[in-house]
């Protein structure tokens, strides 16, 4: 469980959030929607400690990570896994060393552990014979399920994904975020999934803040964000033709 | 209009001494304890491989048509009876390791080595590896830009010593094409007159290891805080060879005051 307490967050003279609070539940995908540069990445990476915010506190069960030492920081950061929005795997080394990296940094493990431990990983995510390339060389769909082995390599509790499926066809995507539900409930994770993607928020949406300017403007799940009366919210979720399609559908 | 033109040298002094502030934070946090040592230890061999043996090509094939200039040059300038021919070999030695192998080479190497380094590290921020790193708890600077400072302080003088031999044997190459002095002549300006080589050397490659740290610092600098997209990277590669190459000649002239006069 992570709980977000009054979190300000200003870059120079510009403030991006206001006043976050809310609650992300363990064994959930917990999700953030809202618009681009409505400030969900900024809000991520405060939450996992990549930028500090100026008020506020995050409570990694119950640990402040804005009060603690350097230490504590980083035992916290090995039960952290992110995906990013690019995947940001490491171009220099190959699908194996990008996964195995955590571990050669952070464990005693034997090479022969590691290898077992990456190889069930990657089998995991359904990459299979692909041990030997290079990032450049498989698709954007495959590097997104390397970086997600890449991030459940250390057996994390907290599991961040920044737009899991940009870039991603809509059947792909519909795999990642299943792949990224499932490993939640597996591993009891408490996983944050940030997406301005209607069709995730669909399929995995469990408990969903909606950000809007900077604020948590709305909160709730799947079921009741089709059915609020909040205007941002409607304008956001009924934006696309579809959407509205389904809307004129379920109101007969 | 006078206000608007010290408005603007005020405010670009602020933000010179944000950049280097923000440039010793980052030598600050370079020396902080490795987590893991045998992995840092394979980062620097492999950014010794990287940055020096794979420059040793074009440091070689420089050197050696510079040495055989240089022997031209010399022997046509002082075609003069009253000079012995020995000179050329003396001149050429004195010119190699002051001057042409430490500097002119550091600057060859500031290009190639410079817009290698901002650009990796500029499109590591950019792709959000450096905060891939960060998120693991890997300490970025000290993991990425450490072994390269190191590696190419370690090489970089090893790699300017091959320089200056590969001057001296392209000038004995001049001299056997071209017979404007004899090989033995040539040699014997070389050998003779030794009592400040070592000295010299010593300065010229002690010279060379602060040029490496310039450049490899001031690169990484530029290519760890890119900030936007590939056309940043671009130019923040740009600005790591132009800022390393001005500073190696400032500190060229720097050093050579301080140590030779
Ligand atoms: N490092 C930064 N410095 C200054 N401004 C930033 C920085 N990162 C993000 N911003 C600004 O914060 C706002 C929110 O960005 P972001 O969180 O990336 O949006 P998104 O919701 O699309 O992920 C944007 O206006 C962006 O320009
Ligand atoms: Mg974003």
């Amino acid at each position: 469980m992570i709980e977000v307490k009054n979190i300000d967050k200003s870059f120079g003279e510009v403030q991006i959030l206001h006043d976050i609070n809310f609650t992300f539940q363990e064994g959930k995908t917990n999700i953030i929607i809202g618009q681009s540069g409505s400030g969900k990445s900024v809000l991520a990476k405060c939450i996992v400690g990549l930028h500090k915010p100026e008020n506020g506190q995050i409570l990694y069960n119950g640990r402040d990570l804005i009060s603690m030492g350097k230490r504590e920081k980083k035992e916290i950061r090995k039960e952290i896994g992110m995906l990013f929005q690019g995947g940001a795997l490491f171009d220099s080394l190959t699908v194996e060393e990008n996964v195995m990296f955590p571990l050669t940094m952070f464990t005693k493990m034997s090479k022969k552990e590691m290898r077992e431990r990456v190889k069930f990983c990657l089998d995991r995510v359904n990459i299979l014979d692909k041990n030997k390339l290079f990032p450049s060389e498989i698709s954007g769909g495959m590097q997104k399920r390397v970086a997600i082995a890449r991030a459940i390599v250390m057996k994390p509790k907290y599991l961040f994904c920044d737009e899991p499926n940009s870039g991603l066809d809509p059947r792909t995507s519909i795999l990642i975020d299943d792949l990224i539900k499932d490993l939640t409930e597996e591993y009891k994770m408490t996983t944050v999934v940030i997406t301005h993607d209607m069709n995730s928020v669909l399929e995995i949406g469990e408990n969903i803040m909606f950000i809007y300017k900077g604020k948590n403007h709305w909160t709730g799940d799947k079921e009741s964000i089709l059915t609020t009366q909040n205007k941002e919210v409607t304008d956001f979720v009924y934006s696309s033709k579809f959407m509205r399609m389904y809307r004129e559908k379920i109101m007969k | 209009m006078l206000i608007f033109v010290v408005n603007k040298i005020i405010i670009n002094r602020i933000e010179y001494f944000y950049h280097i502030g923000r440039y010793a934070e980052m030598l600050g946090q370079m020396f902080s304890r490795p987590e893991k040592f045998s992995v840092y230890w394979n980062k620097l061999m492999e950014e010794i491989y990287q940055l020096g043996i794979k420059s040793f090509g074009i440091v070689v094939l420089m050197s050696a048509f510079m040495g055989m200039v240089i022997v031209i040059q010399t022997a046509t300038a002082i075609d003069s009876p009253l000079i012995p021919a020995y000179t050329v070999g003396f001149t050429t030695k004195q010119s190699i390791i002051l001057e042409f192998s430490p500097t002119i080479i550091s600057l060859i190497l500031a290009g190639k080595v410079g817009s290698n380094i901002a650009s990796e590290l500029g499109s590591m921020r950019v792709t959000e590896q450096i905060d891939a790193l960060e998120i693991m708890g890997v300490n970025s600077r000290n993991f990425l830009i450490t072994p390269k400072i190191l590696g190419a302080v370690l090489i970089f003088p090893l790699l300017i010593v091959f320089s200056m031999l590969f001057g001296f044997l392209g000038g004995w190459f001049a001299c056997v094409s071209t017979e404007l002095v004899t090989v033995e002549k040539y040699k014997y300006g070389i050998v003779a007159f030794n009592n400040n080589d070592m000295m010299y050397l010593t300065y010229a490659l002690s010279k060379t290891a602060v040029f490496a740290f310039i450049m490899t610092s001031i690169s990484a600098y530029q290519g760890y805080y890119v900030k936007g997209g590939s056309l940043e990277v671009g130019k923040a590669s740009t600005r790591a060879v132009v800022y390393s190459s001005v500073l190696i000649l400032l500190f060229n002239y720097l050093i050579t005051q301080l140590v030779l006069i």
